[in-house]
């Protein structure tokens, strides 16, 4: 080995590296990779990570963050050194992703309509028809396909033993698919020398899939249907990602001023006057998609959209009243849901979670804080977490006091040694947390794009991977 | 035109608003470039302070100038045109709304167009008081010339030339159209030899103007003997191989609107093109010795007015107002 090349000295101590994959028979792709990482001096790794950079921050592959009245555009960090899934994990993890979306269309179809499972006591009634994101007007609403969640990105980690277990169904409006596709593009960029021969699937066809999808929910007896993103504009922080889906489909990129309810359908304002519109994939949440049933205050919506997609008008993707599907409590109840549906097994598993609301959860969650991570069931973004064994004691007690005023709000789980992944940081390269979120496309049936967004947690020890709390991105290479 | 264009498909009348100004926009940079660039090359002697005014008055932004500023000298013109982020007529306030615009249509402009104008929009955000010291001047004028002409030469090979393409290019001569006037009515009567001194040609306020309207070489291969006042007003105006004449700029306009009424079929168009034509006869109906005779000034005053009108008929009827 070369003692300054990338993997010289690298060390993941007993965590499950997806890289080295120590125990695991030798896998040809993955030798090849290591042997070219082992030649590849970390001086000149890190020149392509300077020139990756740059590249992004020139084509404003960005996230736009806004404080004071200025706008800064921010990079999402990318590391260059890949996240490889074998064939073997692909197939389990395409499976296990299909199978959860069935599960969570079923769920979503079923409590909208007849609440079977609620009846039969598998879901607390409570947590699902008192839950903020359940909403009324889908009640009794037949969506084409029976779909809901037409674009579902899951969460999944791997523990210390590299099990595959889901963290988080993200079932409302998923982003980051296109840093899966911008990714590889860098990837094949700077490079390409490492992937050459190796076979990597692609992951070009997301905008084709994605299309299709829209095309098979549009309203019966039309041909060749209008389909356009709906964008809550240039200042959103993924604006980038809508620009990308709009650009991917060959549809336009529209926000709410652009649309108008008139006569009972949807129309877009264009140079030749009004046009007709079929199906929306909307980048927009529940509460500003239509002023008339949900926030009054929205400037963002559209008014009269709900009542023209209840008459069937035009189709909505993702569905309105999918977060009650994707709620961190209903989580738990997963596996359950996915048995009682489709009588199946889960194929991949959830992390082992206690909800507070019930007694025996709130009681060994205070019992057993210290090697806990508690997570409020409404918050996304890794915000007002505890994680456990990293906390001080005033923090636990602190959290502790929290958490007896209002237990109904968490949920816990023990803490996940997550998979690590070989990274390049600052003083060299390290082993650093990483996660996946594959994305699947359903109109008529499902579709999962050959990759998922790997987010890596930047800073050393650190398990929270969002992007919003220093973590980065890694290029995911799923083997032919 | 060929049948693979598909006039089907639509375009969202705030997006060809926006074609519309990122175009103009980035024309007002090199516009601005230019006559920078020409004004400090003949502001050297005493009447410079005059030429830098002049400047000013090109834009109307003698008020907003002296609200900031006591003296019109090249000091102070560059501050204000080069890194006042504040002043709505500077190059960081036109660069600043093209990227917007351009975000705005980011999913229908090429990526190279974007790329080149993210990159360009950081060149001009990191200019500071150090690189518009009197020497650095011109090479800020040609970063910038250079900046823009790379974009057109980017969008010409690059930018798809669906309905789009059409209201960008309109924006652009428009623009042009609009500059061309204003230069000539800033400059053309304080060239006019005055009778009562007869003082001779001052040819290098001549060759200046025509320097900043980038036809300075075609000027002098057609008029080879010298300069004559009708001659200059005549090329800048009417001339129909000048890329930068009002009458080409109105003549592509002209196409352009056609071709988005015939082939997208927007009725919109109809009133820009009723106008447009009206605009084009009293230009082409007039010889340059009549509109000398009648008043050059009133007859561009006029131009700039009906040219703002266009442009307004353009974004009200097409472009959602």
């Amino acid at each position: 080995m070369r003692q300054d090349g990338v993997l010289a000295g690298y060390d993941p101590g007993n965590l499950f590296c997806e890289m080295l994959r120590p125990g695991e028979p030798p896998h040809s792709a993955l030798s090849l990779l290591h042997e070219r990482l082992r030649f590849l001096p970390v001086e000149a790794l890190r020149r392509r990570a300077a020139d990756a950079e740059r590249d992004l921050l020139e084509r404003g592959i960005t996230f736009t963050v806004y404080s004071d009245a200025t706008a800064i555009d921010r990079i999402l960090p990318f590391d260059l050194i890949p996240r490889v899934i074998t064939a073997d994990e692909w197939r389990t993890l395409e499976t296990g992703v299909i199978q959860r979306v069935r599960a969570l269309n079923l769920f979503l179809y079923d409590v909208y309509h007849e609440r079977k499972i609620l009846a039969d006591g598998v879901v607390p009634r409570e947590l699902v028809l008192g839950n903020a994101a359940y909403r009324e007007a889908m009640i009794g609403f037949d969506p084409p396909h029976g779909t809901y969640v037409h674009v579902c990105g899951t969460d999944i980690i791997r523990d210390d033993n590299g099990r595959f277990l889901v963290l988080e169904d993200n079932a409302r409006t998923p982003s980051g698919v296109a840093y899966v596709v911008e990714n590889r593009h860098m990837s094949l960029r700077v490079l390409s020398d490492l992937m050459a021969g190796l076979q990597v699937r692609s992951v070009d066809e997301y905008g084709l899939q994605l299309h299709r999808a829209m095309t098979e929910i549009a309203p019966a007896g039309v041909s060749d249907p209008q389909v356009v993103l709906l964008s809550p504009g240039i200042f959103n922080s993924a604006y980038f990602e809508h620009v990308f889906l709009a650009r991917e489909m060959g549809v336009p990129l529209v926000e709410g001023r652009d649309l108008l309810v008139e006569d009972g359908r949807v129309w877009m304002r264009t140079t030749a006057g009004l046009a007709p519109v079929h199906t929306i994939y909307r980048r927009l949440d529940d509460d500003f998609l239509d002023p008339d049933a949900f926030r009054p205050d929205s400037q963002l919506g559209v008014r009269g959209l709900m009542e023209a997609w209840q008459r069937g008008a035009v189709s909505i993707a993702n569905a309105v009243g999918t977060g009650v599907a994707d709620d961190k409590a209903v989580y738990a109840y997963m596996p359950r849901i996915i048995r009682y549906y489709l009588n199946e097994d889960a194929i991949l598993s959830n992390v082992d979670t206690r909800s507070c609301a019930e007694p025996e959860g709130l009681t060994y969650t205070l019992a057993h804080l210290h090697e806990l991570v508690v997570k409020p069931v409404a918050e996304s973004g890794g915000y007002g977490l505890l994680i456990g064994p990293h906390a001080s004691k005033v923090e636990l007690d602190e959290f502790r006091a929290r958490l007896k005023a209002n237990p109904a709000n968490y949920i816990s789980q023990p803490m996940v040694k997550l998979s690590v992944s070989p990274t390049l940081c600052d003083n060299g390269v390290k082993a650093r947390h990483i996660d996946l979120r594959p994305f699947a496309v359903t109109g008529r049936d499902t579709w999962v794009l050959p990759g998922g967004l790997t987010r890596v947690a930047l800073r050393a020890g650190s398990l929270v991977v969002n992007s919003s709390q220093g973590g980065g991105s890694k290029d995911t290479w799923v083997l032919a | 035109m060929s049948e693979t264009v598909s006039a089907s498909k639509h375009l969202i009348a705030r997006q060809a608003g926006s074609a519309l100004w990122l175009a103009r926009y980035m024309e007002r940079i090199e516009n601005l470039a230019r006559l920078l660039d020409v004004t400090k090359t003949f502001a050297r002697d005493a009447e410079g302070g005059r030429n830098w005014l002049s400047l000013l008055r090109i834009n109307d932004d003698t008020a907003a100038f002296f609200a900031r500023h006591a003296t019109p000298e090249g000091a102070s013109v560059a501050h204000f045109y080069l890194l006042d982020a504040e002043n709505p007529t500077s190059v960081q306030s036109a660069i600043r709304y093209a990227r917007e615009n351009a975000r705005t249509l980011r999913a229908l402009i090429s990526t190279e167009m974007w790329l080149q104008i993210n990159v360009f929009h950081g060149e001009i955000r990191a200019l500071s008081a150090i690189d518009i010291v009197p020497e650095g001047l011109s090479g800020v004028c040609a970063m910038l010339k250079e900046g823009v002409q790379a974009h057109t030469g980017i969008t010409e090979g690059t930018f798809y030339r669906d309905q789009c393409w059409h209201f960008y290019m309109m924006g652009r001569h428009l623009e042009r159209a609009d500059q061309m006037t204003r230069l000539i009515d800033t400059r053309f009567n304080a060239l006019l030899p005055s009778a009562a001194t007869d003082a001779a040609i001052d040819a290098g306020g001549w060759n200046e103007l025509l320097r900043a309207a980038a036809g300075y070489h075609a000027y002098r291969r057609e008029h080879p003997h010298g300069y004559v006042p009708r001659e200059v007003a005549g090329f800048l105006l009417l001339n129909g191989a000048f890329p930068r004449s009002a009458g080409l700029s109105l003549a592509q306009l002209d196409w352009h609107l056609t071709t988005l009424r015939s082939r997208y079929h927007l009725r919109g168009c109809a009133p820009a093109l009723t106008r447009l034509d009206h605009l084009r006869t009293m230009l082409a109906s007039q010889t340059v010795d009549d509109i000398l005779g009648r008043g050059l000034s009133p007859f561009l005053d006029w131009m700039q007015r009906e040219l703002a009108a266009l442009h307004d008929d353009i974004v009200t009827r097409l472009c959602g107002g």
